[in-house]
């Protein structure tokens, strides 16, 4: 009853909440949809935060330890909000063949963050991936969910710098 | 639905695309995409229109054609021609050649070894339809396989085509397929499933994603009779979140299949129902094997548990459940179409059919290949892969990702089959294959792979969890210049301990990388701990440190 309370103060706070609830629903809330729950959260937030993580427990009558354990157990989580543009170098064994370890160090070196971190103003996050199935491509760099095959340090540094400056 | 519908979808659909003089096709594959071919497709429609020729001439986006490194791709058909590099600019030029001789610039040629040296069975459809066209599929023979399983043939007589086949386990262990079916189907349920594992995780490999985004009723259909075989009316594709072409690709695949009837209720008018639904992975190496791949299914973390009871006898959920990867199912159409004798004619005594690799690292020609098992791993690394970039001189070939190991260059003239590689300490693995050249440090390679599995590892089991770390730290040291004499002892020590005590095949196979270089380059480890040099010259020491 609590649950369903709070899932309709919800929907009528934040229409990103419908995406999630539909998830839920359509897996009959049943405790296997939490992986597909967290997914739909992301999709709409862009990360999870503490009080989606509770919401989804309490919908799906999990305990919060359970849901935070599933959160934090998958890469593909993340419980901090994202920079305005994304940089995910991929550190695959084809891009480290490739050199793939230099455009990440030139990168930290250029913005000053390490990899999982966002910058102070929230304009970059740099992330690293274990290959995107591109290897192809190597080294391959996603900037903003495209991704960029046969980089350098240089290509990389010049769409970092033309990301940044492109909203001043 | 009856087989004389199917046919007549795939007739008219055959007709239709046999209407036009000129067919086009672009790669529409993840490699292709990245590299625009989105913007050349719609180029070339444009250009196609501009002149009027939509009548004769039809440009399609179609799955990988396999030479990613040359994207974006394109194929003239029927003439055979084949275009690399194509830009949006080209496309007047392209439509000009119609008809003639290829525009010379562009043209990549199609009877280069890197074609004529493979022999597709799984990637047969690659490259030639539409994925997100089920016609296209039937018109290719597709959904034929199901329909002659469900209506001509039994249970049994499924397994007993896959037993006779030789298939076996395309996801790395090599497990034969005919008796993983049996045993799913021997055991007594009303209820079972079938997994489709398509979470590769594999650091090189993109085989089983290039299969779903280029083909995915293929694996569609293997569910199915799979399904059949065993008594399973639920599906379940565990697939990446980190592919989302695939993963839209495959849901749409779906929704075409049931809204045609050859997947959920009374499928061919029988009685076999199936339905197939997508489950997100959310990046853990560690989901690929097949109790925790379950464990994540159910929504919880994926921590494997002990074998025995093995899926088969207690699952999804506690019911029986058949796990097999992409390529296996991909496998299992044509099989059942042709027989189990035609796939047995290909491939070596114990290896049967063919294997898809991911050929990526210093070669010239990077992508999507398929060979006989047996191939000679120097036809794959330099009549496919074209040789060595800028001409250096080939070191090794990483195989099996980080479960995998590095086979040196007197293995060159190896057969490519599950036996050959486990005697070499490596595996076949899922079947990414990363050429390095003089220029990679062993050494660094190893700590590369042991890094990974470090950070993989799900926590569960000391010896896994443990030991990787230490196995990390003494590679670090060595590759920093730090290294001891007795390191090497040690290391050894580590890896036969994390190899035979960890309880699932991660930390199982975790030290193979490691075990593999010290066999035989071991030179390069005692130059790093001797001499404090690193003969590749990847590792930087920084002597003042030396002291601390």
């Amino acid at each position: 009853m609590e649950a369903k309370e709070a899932e309709r103060v919800k929907v009528d706070e934040d229409r990103r909440w419908r995406l999630v609830n539909r998830t839920m629903r359509l897996h009959g809330h049943q405790p296997d949809a939490l992986i597909e729950t967290l997914h739909a959260v992301q999709e709409s937030f862009g990360f999870l935060d503490l009080d989606s993580l509770k919401y989804v427990a309490d919908s799906l009558h999990l305990p919060l330890s359970l849901v935070y354990g599933v959160a934090t157990f998958y890469h593909f989580f993340t419980l901090k909000p994202p920079g305005e543009h994304t940089c995910v170098i991929c550190l695959g064994t084809a891009c480290y063949i490739a050199g793939s370890t230099n455009m990440l160090k030139a990168v930290e070196k250029e913005v000053g963050i390490k990899p999982g971190e966002t910058t102070s103003d929230g304009k970059l996050s740099l992330l690293t991936a274990r290959c995107m199935g591109s290897c192809g491509l190597a080294p391959a760099v996603v900037f903003d969910g495209a991704i960029h095959g046969k980089m350098s340090s240089t290509a990389v540094l010049q769409n970092i710098r033309r990301l940044l400056n492109h909203d001043d | 639905m009856t087989i004389e519908e199917l046919q007549e979808i795939g007739k008219i659909e055959k007709e239709k695309q046999d209407g036009f003089k000129h067919r086009i096709h672009v790669c529409v594959a993840a490699g292709c995409l990245s590299c625009q071919s989105g913007q050349v497709k719609e180029a070339l429609e444009k250009e196609v229109s501009r002149r009027g020729q939509e009548s004769w001439t039809s440009v399609k986006g179609v799955g990988c054609l396999g030479l990613c490194t040359a994207g974006p791709m394109v194929a003239i058909e029927p003439d055979g021609i084949l275009y690399q590099g194509v830009s949006v600019s080209d496309a007047s030029d392209i439509l000009e050649a119609l008809g003639g001789p290829a525009v010379s610039r562009l043209d990549c040629s199609a009877h280069m070894p890197f074609f004529t040296k493979q022999k597709k069975i799984v990637l047969e459809n690659c490259g030639k339809i539409d994925p997100e066209s089920i016609e296209d599929y039937i018109a290719e023979g597709g959904y034929e396989g199901l329909y002659n399983a469900l209506r001509i043939m039994t249970p049994t007589g499924v397994i007993e085509q896959i037993s006779k086949g030789g298939l076996r386990g395309r996801g790395g262990a090599g497990f034969p397929t005919g008796l993983k079916w049996t045993a799913v189907s021997k055991t007594k349920s009303n209820i079972k499933f079938v997994v489709c594992n398509a979470d590769e995780g594999d650091p090189g490999a993109f085989m089983d994603r290039s299969v779903l985004e280029s083909d995915p009723h293929r694996v569609l259909e293997g569910m199915a009779i799979a399904g059949f075989a065993v008594g399973a009316n639920y599906g379940f594709i565990y697939v990446r979140a980190e592919y989302p072409l695939a993963v839209k690709r495959v849901r749409t695949a779906i929704a075409r299949a049931e809204r045609l009837g050859v997947l959920g209720r009374n499928i061919f008018n029988t009685t076999f129902n199936f339905d197939i639904t997508v489950r997100l992975g959310a990046g853990a190496f560690v989901c690929g094997e097949e109790t925790a791949l379950i464990a994540s299914i159910e929504g919880r973390r994926g921590s494997p548990r002990p074998r025995p009871p093995f899926p088969s006898e207690l699952g999804l959920w506690g019911y029986p459940t058949l796990i097999n990867n992409v390529e296996t199912f991909a496998n299992v159409p044509p099989i059942i179409r042709k027989g189990g004798d035609w796939f047995a004619a290909t491939g070596t005594d114990k290896s049967k059919g063919t294997k898809v690799f991911a050929l990526a690292g210093r070669v010239n020609n990077t992508g999507l290949i398929e060979a006989p098992m047996g191939t000679k791993l120097r036809e794959i690394v330099f009549d496919i892969g074209g040789g060595i970039l800028e001409g250096r001189k080939f070191k090794a070939v990483q195989t099996g990702g980080p479960s995998g190991g590095c086979i040196p260059e007197q293995f060159l003239d190896m057969s490519m089959d599950y036996e050959s590689l486990a005697k070499v300490g490596s595996i076949m693995g899922s079947g990414g294959l990363i050429v390095m050249d003089e220029t990679s440090c062993m050494v660094d390679v190893a700590k590369f792979f042991i890094e990974f599995c470090m950070s993989e590892s799900c926590g569960k089991c000391v010896p896994c969890r443990v030991g990787t770390v230490q196995i990390y730290n003494v590679l670090k040291r060595i590759t920093e210049g730090k290294g001891k004499p007795t390191d090497i002892g040690l290391l050894e020590e580590l890896c036969d301990l994390v190899k035979n005590t960890s309880l699932c095949g991660l930390g199982q196979t975790a030290p193979n990388p490691v075990l593999s270089t010290l066999n035989y380059f071991m030179d390069e480890y005692r130059a790093h701990i001797d001499d404090k040099v690193c003969p590749a010259g990847t590792c930087h020491f920084n002597h003042t440190e030396e002291s601390q």
